[in-house]
């Protein structure tokens, strides 16, 4: 067996010492790992936002903060919650998963690797810091709409301009990564079809990232130009139009919502399959719905405006190829269920968390069916119904699948089995909050209660306390799962290589240790 | 070939030097708009990014290149490097896309609807007796941004000088320059192929002659038209989008040619071989693919 180690005199021994392993390392472990404290340490900071808002919003009135720090709070638990949470996340999990899956010895750019992360801190580090200057930082809401973020945005708006372009780079750097290394680093044998479904969901998220991302570049540069070099891009009196602004936004953040998902469907497909002891109903169907769906997404961007005043004609088309999408999802759904069906389930913690998946996301995807229909959103449009509804497919949904997929391969990474009683805690505990946080805001939404407002009117104040019970729930039960994460890491049962019963045959990945080597498959399995 | 195997770098404090190098380009680039019209030295801090951006970037090429030169790197790991090139320039596609997706969208609906056309015309009532026309030179509110005096389509310089007005538009030169350069650097692609170094750097040589030449006669065209047709990034949506994506492509051109630059002097201290250049073959895709922007550029900005 040839390895590594030959044909280089400073030897793969294993990681470095101190600090300069993290700072320094090209191992996809390692940055896999600092991926995931990073999207957790945000978690927190994004998380105490949402504490903030919720606690203003317990009663009605203003109690805790003026409206312009409200203003900051939704707008950075927003961005931090998107780019500095969920995607960070997924990277983490491609980054530890995709090579051990597919048998490749690391990625196959491994100090772009370290680049692509160590760019996150530097930018989120910014964007963090405008909160603390005299001018307070973005307050525009996530979705930056011209002119509220060019013409009567703080000054500080450069600086999230400008941190917004480094997490574009990182992502954009990060996704030509996995590309390359899905594409190019698969065992011999490993045809595309017979991809794990993590792999497949990676592979066409990447794809829509740098598909993307560099959209979102263009119109922050727009952004740019317009605020502090006189061009007119989204000023009418130009001869431009701050509708161009949402144009350019949602044809990058429609894909971006896929991009937050994609990969919670594959660790879902993972985790399902091996807890009901039956290899994943409809393989090549699954695949298939990811790239509808993803090709899809390019092409319903103007359903987040429409109220917005578009022709009639695209608000019909935006509206019709929004529903199509129901379609590849529905596959996905009925596929998760026809593979549960007559298995030998056990419910073990990660299972609990994808069966949730499965069930509370597909309420988040009725709500957006409910959503894409013309007349129906002119009325929802703007309200805690649409606050709802992505909450419902970024926390049970996007979140879960993070929560699950941790849950699923902590086993391998650590070595060590988490503890179930507690795991279940954290389950049922998240469960319960996450539904009395988010299942109310439908109802004050259908009843006219505007989002991104520090205060409300009188008939929403019960349902209002009520989420915010949940939502400090929800909040403080996730400081269990630190404790549970912190826990398996330092001791307990020593888990197998299969960790799970039967995992044996369903992924390369459950053939190597728990914990694995530092340098995986140095030399290629062969996949039959 | 598949016994070597794929070789995994070392730790490398290249990226983490990079990284830092960002963070100062955010407070550096921030600060500098934001303090623009004062007494500040933030721009110090910009230009000081800059120059560790080079610098690292000058040794983490430097380090890739030996280790191809050691001989570190298997067939599987060259074509990594051709996977990330090609994904790279998908991603710069699709950031011109968003400044054409902007232009498509001014052109056929926000100017038109501001000039009472269509079914959204009702904008008109903002700036009654306003009219749509493209190019732009009357802008809707013309004492916040005053339009242009002239123009850089094909149309006007055919209106105004005939045959001889054609002949003397820069757009014109600039198409022969960045399309012949397209060839030669194929045809120095084709030298290099068949082992011909002299050749090969005779041909590189003339494209980079070429992609100067372009820069040139796009500064030229710059200053013709701050000076001449009082045609600046100010003058309303046509300036911003002509400026904006010829600005960028030249950028790009630029940055293309410095990287052809780089290849024609690894090409005379002897890189390079018949069948191992992937260096010089991305800066040569990276060519290609700025001639294929100023094609669409050509199309969009300057002709129709």
């Amino acid at each position: 067996m040839s390895t590594v180690v030959e044909t280089h005199d400073h030897g793969h021994h294993g990681p470095a010492k101190g600090l300069s392993r993290w700072l320094f390392t090209t191992n996809h472990k390692d940055i896999g790992t600092l991926y995931l404290w990073f999207s957790f340490i945000m978690l927190f900071i994004g998380g105490s936002m949402a504490m903030v808002i919720r606690a203003e919003l317990f009663q009605p009135g203003l109690q805790i903060v003026q409206p312009e720090f409200f203003n900051q709070m939704t707008t950075n638990h927003g961005l931090i919650m998107v780019f500095g949470v969920i995607m960070p996340a997924f990277v983490g999990l491609a980054n530890w998963m995709l090579p051990i899956q597919i048998g490749a010895p690391d990625m196959a750019l491994p100090r772009l690797n370290n680049l692509s992360f160590w760019l996150l801190p530097m930018a989120f580090g910014i964007l963090i810091s405008t909160l603390f200057m005299p001018e307070g930082g973005p307050n525009f809401g996530w979705t930056f709409y011209a002119p509220l973020s060019t013409t009567y945005a703080p000054s500080t708006v450069n600086f999230f301009i400008f941190s917004v372009h480094v997490m574009g780079v990182s992502s954009i750097l990060g996704s030509i990564n996995i590309i390359t290394t899905i594409f190019n680093m698969r065992a011999p044998g490993m045809t595309l079809m017979k991809m794990p479904l993590f792999v497949w969901s990676w592979l066409i998220t990447a794809y829509l990232l740098i598909a993307v991302m560099p959209v979102l570049a263009g119109v922050v540069t727009m952004m740019l130009m317009d605020i502090n070099f006189g061009t007119s891009f989204f000023n009418a009196a130009g001869g431009g139009d701050p509708v161009l602004f949402q144009h350019v936004f949602w044809f990058f953040g429609h894909p971006e919502v896929y991009i937050m998902i994609l990969p919670a469907f594959g660790i879902v497909s993972h985790i399902i399959e091996t807890f009901s002891r039956k290899p994943i109903f409809g393989y090549s169907s699954m695949v298939y719905a990811m790239a509808s769906i993803a090709i899809l997404s390019f092409v319903v961007w103007a359903h987040h405006m429409f109220t917005v005043g578009m022709p009639l004609a695209g608000e019909l088309f935006f509206m019709y190829s929004t529903m199509l999408i129901a379609i590849p999802t529905g596959v996905k759904v009925f596929n998760w269920v026809a593979t549960m069906f007559r298995g030998s389930i056990t419910f073990e913690t990660p299972m609990l968390f994808s069966i949730a998946f499965v069930a509370l996301f597909t309420i988040g995807g009725f709500s957006g069916l409910m959503l894409a229909i013309v007349p129906a959103d002119f009325q929802y449009h703007d309200t805690y119904f649409v606050v709802a509804h992505f909450h419902y497919v970024l926390v049970p949904g996007a979140l879960f699948g993070i929560i699950a997929g941790a849950y699923y391969w902590l086993p391998k990474w650590t070595g060590n089995m988490y503890d179930e009683t507690l795991g279940k805690l954290h389950f049922w505990l998240t469960f319960i909050s996450v539904n009395v946080t988010f299942f109310p805001m439908h109802f004050v939404g259908l009843a006219g209660m505007p989002r991104r407002y520090p205060d409300y009117a009188l008939q929403f104040a019960d349902f209002n306390a009520l989420i915010s019970v949940g939502a400090f729930m929800f909040g403080l039960t996730q400081l269990l799962f630190l404790f549970i994460v912190i826990k398996t890491i330092r001791s307990g049962k020593q888990a197998t290589p299969e960790v799970w019963e039967g995992a044996g045959d369903l992924g390369l990945e459950w053939t190597l240790s728990s914990p694995p080597p530092y340098h995986s498959f140095t030399v290629q399995p062969q996949v039959k | 070939m598949s016994q070597q195997p794929y070789y995994v770098p070392e730790s490398s404090k290249l990226p983490f030097a990079m990284a830092v190098s960002l963070l100062l380009f955010i407070i550096g680039a921030s600060n500098t708009v934001i303090d623009a019209g004062t007494e500040s030295n933030s721009y110090l801090i910009l230009l000081l990014s800059f120059a560790m951006i080079w610098v690292t970037m000058y040794f983490w090429f430097k380090q890739t290149i030996q280790e191809n030169h050691a001989g570190l790197n298997n067939p599987m790991l060259k074509d990594s490097y051709v996977y990330g090139m090609a994904w790279f320039i998908f991603s710069e596609v699709m950031f011109f896309f968003a400044f054409f997706f902007a232009l498509a969208y001014i052109r056929n609906f926000a100017v038109p609807w501001l000039g009472g056309e269509g079914e959204k015309g009702l904008a008109n009532m903002l700036w009654p007796g306003f009219e749509a026309s493209w190019p732009l030179m009357i802008t809707p509110d013309q004492a916040v941004f005053a339009g242009p005096e002239k123009d850089m389509s094909l149309a006007t310089a055919y209106n105004s000088g005939g045959l001889g007005g054609v002949l003397g538009w820069l757009p014109l030169w600039n198409t022969v320059f960045l399309l012949t350069s397209s060839l030669t650097v194929h045809i120095a692609h084709l030298a290099l192929k068949e082992g011909n170094r002299r050749k090969f750097n005779i041909w590189l040589g003339m494209t980079l002659i070429l992609g100067y030449l372009f820069v040139f006669v796009q500064g030229l065209e710059y200053y013709e038209a701050y000076a001449h047709y009082g045609l600046t990034l100010n003058t309303g949506i046509y300036g911003t989008t002509f400026f904006m994506l010829t600005g960028f492509h030249g950028f790009h051109v630029c940055l293309g040619a410095i990287i052809l630059t780089i290849m024609l002097f690894r090409s005379l201290k002897g890189h390079f071989t018949a069948d191992d250049h992937f260096g010089f073959e991305a800066g040569s895709w990276y060519w290609h693919f700025v001639d294929v922007v100023w094609v669409c550029l050509v199309a969009f900005v300057y002709v129709m």
